[in-house]
């Protein structure tokens, strides 16, 4: 043998260590037709004119749908992006997306259905059968494999060199800890944010949509507003995200002052106006739905109800606990701020949040 | 056939390309490989064609969408929006939807795809479950499945995020307060997925890596091999003539199954396209940009999450307080956490536990009917009708709108139906099993009612049986039990215990009640001479010169 690389190699039929020509696969048969199974005649198979009006219908299938197609190039270039048109069912919508939808979902249905007549009318429908192996190769070629696999390992001798095996194993195992520590950049420590608002003694509460200052007589008696601290849109731009208004957001509710059952702290109310965290303590949606008459606050995620005229107790659904009450007064023009910051942590619970 | 039209002489491009890959082997032993036809074997199709639906259309979609959080000020052609501050992700959105040609029907095809998908996996799921054709050797596929269906839920999950709506974003909120309440490590979980406090900057662009790259990759590699082994493995089939456990019976891959397949890719593609046409799914501008201090009221998730949803609503409030420091809060985790992992992991342990009771051990290549399984049948329907009743469950507030009942009733009727249905519902389809078998025996051994009465001339009435169709027969035939195990004596005769005593008698007792009710398999003795009565009594009818229809004598009954 050379190791020189022979340009000429032609099978010499006398070397014992060249590859056989022949492959030595053994041939699996061809399926054939499955014997005692129904087989019906189509008239597509009988008929010859049936057989070319088939021929006929798949062609046009497979016309309508290059139809369609040049209708969608078409009409992307001529129909006005603005136009709309009423569709029965529909309603008003853009022309456009009709259209182009339209003609290319057809284009392409068009191509499905005309393969699957052809198979159905033109193609063999003899059911054919084949042969199945069992799964499992025969024992001596599994056991040839593994013989294989043990020759290789034992040549390596990882079985024999503690040393080797363990070091290796080491490594491997410590590797991809660059992956997993280099995720800890992934956000920063927490440090007690989950705890904290923006609220604190006499900041002004606002309205969250046009960030007015509210008088107690802005509210009356059985109405609800959202509100926000009177610096969220400062905080908001300072820090660059939303997460403070998330946090600060509150329910602004007047209730008859005989209504109110009981609060977080002793007249937390301001002549019967009342202020909740609008965030609900099951997983933290932001609470919308009031009813005047019974005073409760149905959260639309997971409908918890929370009494607004009793401390905001959870009465019904998967909140398991009231929600923050703020504190409020005015200030000597007559608006309406907060006395004092969260007594609690708002939101939804998390390990640490203690009572 | 036309198999015999074969160009001797080789082209020369292919043998240039086989010269160098060495493909010919392979080629041969697959062109003609058969594959059995089935309308429940297209269920699986459907998922891998909106999948690659998915692929395409979200490509195109990944040419616009910009995954960003950077607050911008809209102004693009939707005039109700005009003007007001929105991330740039949902202004991108907005942009696909109405200023690029073609964008809103890409947006709009790629959400059906994605109920498609997920639909799909789970009808197909339901097929391979309640034909049994998990067992061996297809254990492994049954494991990928699971895996696979995990995956879509994240990948829609995570699609949905990604326009960062209103919607979208509640929806996240609400993922937020689930991360939050893990014991322990919970407040950690939410800093490094949302890069600090929720909502942050940054999850956006970290859904979108994880929606275009990183499920889709692992989707991508996951069906692959799925697809292989059911390659490798040859498709199951349904009993039926000339149908064994050794063959496989159907048509060969060239051309009737690429011709019927490949259609078939065309046939979804086109009739996604046309939803996306026709049907709006997930408009985003009537929602709004999302901030957090905002919800809209009524509103649902994609259906594949209801069943989530569902579980979250009618979880009763329980919530810990340990030494007045940790909170500990069953109230989100056991319905969003425990209770889906508990659903996904008995799955996939189903098909080992069921070998493990039966002792079957064997390779099954021919599927079962779901009536000679009774016990699996009744587990899978139990099964369904809980995961359906926390579905419906995630829909109370729609429930309680629509028919004007109270939420809380409706609640408290969902918790107790969750514990009290599925058992029922076990029982009962157990009994239709059993009864279906019944009639499958009464066919074997008395042939088959044809719902004509005769009075013989002595004036007895029979009712002419005929035997068994060819075509039927090995559907009735393909019926199985399985033994009982013994139950163990605890101390062998020589008074020693019995090692493993436990799981032992467990087993046997599972087995006895896996077979319970079990009707007898009937011998080849028996149905023969059955059918052989059969078809007596029909010759002796025609004896009678009676002639099935005549009505002095033949009266139809209805059953
Ligand atoms: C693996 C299965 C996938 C599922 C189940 C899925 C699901 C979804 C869903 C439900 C949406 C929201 C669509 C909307 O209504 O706006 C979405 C958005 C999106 N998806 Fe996918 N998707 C998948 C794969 C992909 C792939 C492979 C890509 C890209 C290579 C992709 C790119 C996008 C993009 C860019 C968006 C945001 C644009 C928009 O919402 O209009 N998706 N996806
Ligand atoms: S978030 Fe309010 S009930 Fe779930």
């Amino acid at each position: 043998m050379t190791n020189k690389f022979d340009i000429n190699n032609t099978f010499d039929p006398d070397n014992e260590n060249q590859a056989p020509k022949v492959s030595k696969e053994v041939a699996t048969k061809l399926p054939t037709p499955a014997k005692g199974v129904d087989h019906y005649l189509r008239r597509t198979d009988t008929d010859p004119k049936a057989a070319k009006r088939a021929e006929r219908q798949v062609a046009a299938f497979f016309g309508a749908s290059s139809l369609f197609t040049l209708i969608f190039v078409v009409s992307f270039f001529a129909i006005p992006r603005e136009t709309k048109i009423a569709v029965s069912l529909i309603g008003v919508t853009s022309a456009q997306n009709i259209v182009l939808g339209t003609s290319f979902g057809l284009a392409i249905l068009f191509i499905g259905i005309g393969a699957i007549h052809w198979a159905k009318k033109l193609m063999p429908d003899v059911e054919m059968v084949q042969e199945r192996k069992e799964m499992k190769p025969a024992d001596e070629v599994q056991q040839e494999a593994l013989d294989a696999f043990r020759v290789g390992a034992t040549e390596s001798g990882v079985g024999q060199r503690k040393l080797i095996r363990r070091s290796l194993l080491g490594a491997l195992a410590l590797f991809p800890l660059p992956f997993v520590v280099m995720l800890r950049d992934l956000g920063p420590a927490p440090k007690g944010e989950l705890r904290k608002t923006a609220w604190q003694e006499d900041l002004h509460i606002v309205t969250d949509i046009t960030y007015e200052k509210i008088r107690p007589e802005d509210i009356p008696v059985g109405n609800l507003i959202s509100a926000m601290p009177e610096n969220i849109l400062e905080i908001q731009e300072e820090e660059g995200n939303l997460n403070e208004r998330g946090k600060s957001a509150i329910l602004l509710v007047r209730m008859r002052p005989e209504d109110i059952k009981s609060q977080q702290g002793p007249d937390w109310d301001y002549q019967g106006i009342v202020a909740y965290s609008k965030i609900c303590t099951h997983v933290g949606c932001p609470i919308a739905l009031y009813e005047q008459r019974t005073h409760h606050l149905l959260c639309p995620c997971h409908q918890s109800t929370f009494d607004l005229a009793d401390s905001g107790q959870p009465i019904f659904g998967p909140a398991a606990r009231r929600l923050p009450q703020l504190a409020i007064t005015v200030d000597e023009e007559g608006y309406l701020v907060a006395r004092q910051g969260f007594q609690e942590p708002i939101g939804p619970s998390f390990w640490e949040r203690g009572a | 056939m036309s198999n015999t039209t074969v160009n001797k002489k080789t082209p020369a491009a292919y043998n240039y390309v086989d010269s160098r890959v060495g493909f010919s082997a392979a080629l041969k032993r697959n062109m003609r490989k058969v594959f059995p036809d089935h309308w429940s074997f297209m269920l699986g199709e459907i998922a891998l064609y909106s999948f690659l639906i998915l692929l395409l259309t979200g490509t195109f979609l990944t040419l616009w969408y910009k995954p960003s959080m950077t607050e911008v000020i809209y102004n693009g052609s939707y005039i109700p929006l005009k003007g007001i501050p929105m991330s740039e992700a949902y202004a991108s959105t907005l942009e696909i939807s109405f200023d690029v040609r073609g964008g809103m029907l890409l947006r709009q095809i790629h959400h059906w795809a994605a109920l498609f998908f997920i639909a799909a996996m789970v009808v197909h799921l339901l097929r391979v479950f309640f034909t049994g054709a998990y067992r061996k050797p297809r254990e492994f596929n049954w494991l990928l499945g699971i895996a696979l269906l995990t995956l879509g839920l994240l990948a829609g999950f995570s699609g949905y995020s990604l326009p960062d709506d209103l919607l979208s974003g509640v929806g996240l909120k609400i993922a937020s307060g689930i991360i939050q309440a893990l014991p322990v490590v919970g407040t950690w979980a939410l800093y490094f997925l949302f890069g600090g406090e929720f909502p942050g900057t940054e999850v956006i662009s970290r859904l979108y890596s994880i929606h275009i790259l990183l499920l889709p990759g692992a989707i991508l590699a996951l069906v692959t091999a799925h697809l292989l082994l059911v390659w490798t493995q040859k498709h199951t089939q349904y009993p039926g003539p000339g149908r064994t456990e050794k063959n496989v019976v159907g048509y060969p891959l060239l051309p009737v199954y690429t011709a019927k397949a490949g259609g078939f890719f065309f046939i979804v593609f086109g009739v996604t396209t046309l939803l996306g046409a026709l049907v709006t799914i997930n408009p985003i501008w009537l929602y709004g940009p999302y901030t957090p201090d905002q919800v809209t009221a009524g509103s649902q998730p994609d259906w594949y999450i209801g069943f989530l949803e569902g579980s979250l609503r009618v979880m009763p409030a329980i919530e810990f307080n340990i030494f007045n420091t940790w909170t500990f809060s069953p109230n989100v985790l056991i319905p969003a956490l425990i209770l889906p992992g508990l659903m996904f992991a008995l799955m996939g342990a189903y098909p080992f536990l069921e070998s493990w009771i039966t002792g079957d051990k064997r390779e099954h290549n021919l599927l079962d009917r779901p009536r000679n399984a009774p016990t699996r049948t009744a587990l899978g329907t139990m099964s369904l009708s809980f995961y359906i009743l926390l579905w419906i469950g995630g829909g109370n507030d729609i429930i309680a709108t629509t028919f004007n009942l109270s939420i809380n009733a409706i609640t408290w009727f969902m918790r107790v139906a969750l514990i009290a249905v599925p058992p029922l519902v076990f029982i009962a389809t157990r009994r239709i099993c059993l009864g279906l078998q019944r009639n499958d025996l009464d066919k074997l051994l008395h042939g088959k009612e044809t719902g004509r009465i005769l009075r013989l001339p002595e004036g007895g009435f029979v009712e002419v049986h005929e035997p068994v169709s060819e075509a039927e027969l090995p559907k009735l035939l393909a019926r199985e039990t399985y033994p009982v195990w013994e139950l163990p004596q605890k101390v062998d005769a020589n008074g020693i215990k019995t090692p493993k005593y436990r799981r032992q008698l467990m087993k046997a007792k599972l087995s006895a009640w896996w077979t319970k009710g079990d009707l007898p398999i009937p011998t080849m003795k028996e149905i023969q001479s059955g059918q052989h009565h059969a078809h007596e009594a029909l010759e002796q009818a025609h004896e009678f010169g009676v002639e099935p229809g005549k009505e002095e004598i033949v009266t139809s009954t209805n059953h």
